[in-house]
């Protein structure tokens, strides 16, 4: 072919007749001036969303933090008009409430998971599972003691911290269930075929490679759902209830009696006309936000370490 | 080296039974879960119904509650419990979509970075890490909103939140009483205080969500914006949040569903009166709240009837909340392009 090229049209500059210092950032420009205001006000909320943390933080030490002494971890609640005073059964009962509903809550939460990580994705039982354990999750708290005031008060006749830790627990299952089960599927799939490979049975894989390498994961559930739990009130307004007295007397453990916990303490004595109530309440706010806070963020500490 | 028959072998007949037993036990653990979920919800709605058959329809619509003569009615309550979490929700999702944009834009980073920039450290091996590790804070810090137990915030209401509005809330009655929100004065709890404490604890939520689905938008979409000249701004409300839209709404939808079912911090702020008032700063009452202060001094007759009302609550959020989680899933179907 002959190379016969067309004449070249003349050159044009594409930027004639634009002027460049339209092109420039001036806050004079209703758009860009528009969009600083925006972002300054974003700015503010956020600021502002953050006082309520500092300032909770702030009186919990201030109000509660004065009186801080060891009598608040050995003495029992006082009585209206009374000086002084503590409240260490409330602390032994919230923990022994908590303890009772983990040993519930664990076993069903990540035998469950277990299952839901092993199952077929079509599996119809796996999906009610999940579709449940989602349902929980928004299930309000109050309602779990209705349940429990019907289901476990009525039946045996009184108030206890059985009945509590069952209240809590429903509301810990699926913070446990669904971590657990994030865990277990972030287990690499080679090394799970690695151990099929071996001749591992399914049961051996669970126990020596899914569970020990989901362990920091499922631990994190595990104490998100003790720092929930720890500071649920609604649950155990009407199931343990309260007592003015030791859960443990003479080495003897009183499952079946009502049981005192910070979290109803706190309701209680809030409400109350007496300086020296109020001041029990917020120490006892204070040793539940660390309690709470002290759980919470190790339990995300370890889960960072998995993901790593 | 040990002899490889040793090492690997079938798997023994005991192996084998605890295997099966273990994945029949995995089973039962998931059939349990279900079925004791089955089991709380029916129980709360079978209690119910004895109070149900007596009282019918008449409970949602009556307005007094006296356990002396008899009648009972939900109607203030019902009213307290939607017009409080609403307002707490529009003020939430205020604050709480502001939080998702300031996290997801990197203001804070940015801003960190140009001081650093300002001392030379910007590409320092500790100093330059800087930006990301405020961000990662402030979000914790926003989360930790979410950690602290309802009934503190409730003491937290009563005790900060009460005395510093009251003044601004009185003076505004003065004024502008013959508005009907501010059309009685603040005598201690009211509707303005357990909103305000209620909008703080659905915050984390929206915010939480709203950022996930903020920050799933593809960056693509965002540059074309760029490209063509847009703003930030121009950019985050052309964009960015239409494309986040349905993840943000049912981050909302949620947050609503948590508003409905809190109980201590509206019990101890709410100010527990029947009445049925658009006033911001009157007494009124709310369905958990009447559930958690009526129940423990209950007669016989009455828990019969709270029952009933436990079953309008239930109803009412598994309503919002399995709403909600519908609106996720689609979202995550929409951003995953139908996966």
């Amino acid at each position: 072919m002959s190379a016969h090229n067309p004449p070249l049209p003349a050159v044009t500059d594409p930027f004639e007749g634009l002027d460049f210092a339209e092109l420039e950032m001036s806050l004079r420009r209703p758009r860009t001036l528009v969009s600083a205001l925006l972002s300054g006000l974003v700015t503010v909320m956020t600021l502002v969303a953050l006082v309520p943390l500092f300032s909770v933080i702030f009186m919990l030490v201030w109000r509660g933090g004065h009186r801080l002494s060891l009598h608040l971890f050995t003495q029992l609640p006082p009585a209206a008009l009374e000086q002084g005073g503590g409240f260490g059964n409330a602390i032994v009962g919230t923990l022994i409430i908590i303890a009772l509903a983990t040993l519930i809550t664990v076993p069903i939460g990540i035998l469950s998971a277990v299952f839901l990580a092993q199952a077929k994705p079509e599996s119809r039982l796996a999906q009610a599972v999940r579709f449940a354990a989602k349902v929980l999750t928004g299930f309000p708290s109050i309602l779990a003691g209705v349940f429990a005031y019907g289901a476990i008060v009525l039946l045996t006749g009184g108030y206890s911290a059985i009945a509590g830790a069952i209240a809590v627990s429903i509301l810990m299952l699926p913070t446990i269930l669904l971590t657990a089960e994030d865990a277990i599927r972030m287990v690499p799939v080679k090394m799970q075929e690695a151990a099929i490979g071996m001749g591992a049975t399914t049961t051996q894989t669970v126990w020596m490679v899914l569970l020990p390498t989901a362990f920091p994961g499922i631990l994190t559930g595990i104490m998100l759902a003790i720092a929930r739990g720890a500071g649920e009130t609604a649950p155990l307004l009407f199931t343990a209830l309260f007592s003015n007295y030791w859960p443990i007397t003479n080495g003897q453990l009183h499952l079946m009696q009502p049981t005192a916990s910070l979290a109803v303490l706190i309701y209680n004595f809030a409400g109350m006309p007496f300086d020296n109530q109020v001041e029990l309440a917020w120490a006892a706010a204070l040793v539940l936000v660390l309690l709470v806070l002290v759980t919470n963020l190790t339990g995300q500490a370890l889960g960072r370490r998995q993901v790593r | 080296m040990p002899d490889v028959t040793t090492i690997s072998q079938p798997p023994s007949r005991l192996q084998l039974f605890t295997d099966k037993t273990f994945r029949h036990l995995c089973q039962g653990f998931a059939w349990l879960t279900v079925i004791s979920i089955a089991f709380i919800l029916v129980k709360i709605i079978l209690a119910g119904v004895p109070a149900m058959r007596q009282y019918g329809f008449g409970f949602i619509t009556g307005t007094t509650w006296d356990p002396n003569t008899g009648q009972f009615g939900i109607l203030p309550e019902i009213w307290g419990t939607l017009y409080s979490s609403i307002l707490a929700l529009i003020v939430g999702t205020a604050f709480g979509v502001a939080g998702a944009i300031f996290l997801t834009e990197g203001y804070l980073g940015e801003f960190v970075f140009d001081l650093l920039k300002l001392l030379h450290l910007h590409f320092h091996p500790f100093w330059g890490k800087l930006p990301l590790r405020i961000e990662d804070l402030l979000k914790n810090l926003i989360e930790l909103l979410a950690a602290i137990p309802s009934v503190v915030y409730g003491l937290w209401g009563i005790f900060v939140v009460i005395p510093l509005i009251r003044p601004a809330c009185n003076w505004l009655h003065l004024k502008m009483g013959w508005l009907p929100v501010f059309g009685t004065d603040l005598s201690g709890p009211g509707m303005l205080p357990a909103v305000l404490v209620l909008s703080i604890m659905i915050l984390p939520t929206i915010t939480a969500i709203s950022r996930d689905a903020l920050v799933s938008v593809p960056p693509k979409l965002r540059m074309a914006a760029y490209g063509l000249g847009a703003t930030r701004w121009e950019t985050i409300l052309a964009v960015t949040l239409p494309t986040a839209a349905r993840g943000v709404f049912g981050g909302v939808v949620l947050a609503f569903g948590r508003a409905l079912g809190e109980t201590m911090a509206l019990a101890m702020l709410v100010g527990n009166s029947n009445k049925i008032s658009v006033s911001l700063f009157s007494p009124a009452n709310t369905l958990a709240a009447l559930l958690a202060n009526n129940f423990p001094e209950a007669q016989k007759k009455e828990v019969a009837v709270l029952m009933y009302a436990a079953l309008v609550l239930l109803a009412i959020t598994l309503l919002v909340n399995i709403l909600g989680a519908f609106i996720l899933q689609r979202a995550s179907v929409q951003s995953t392009g139908g996966k």
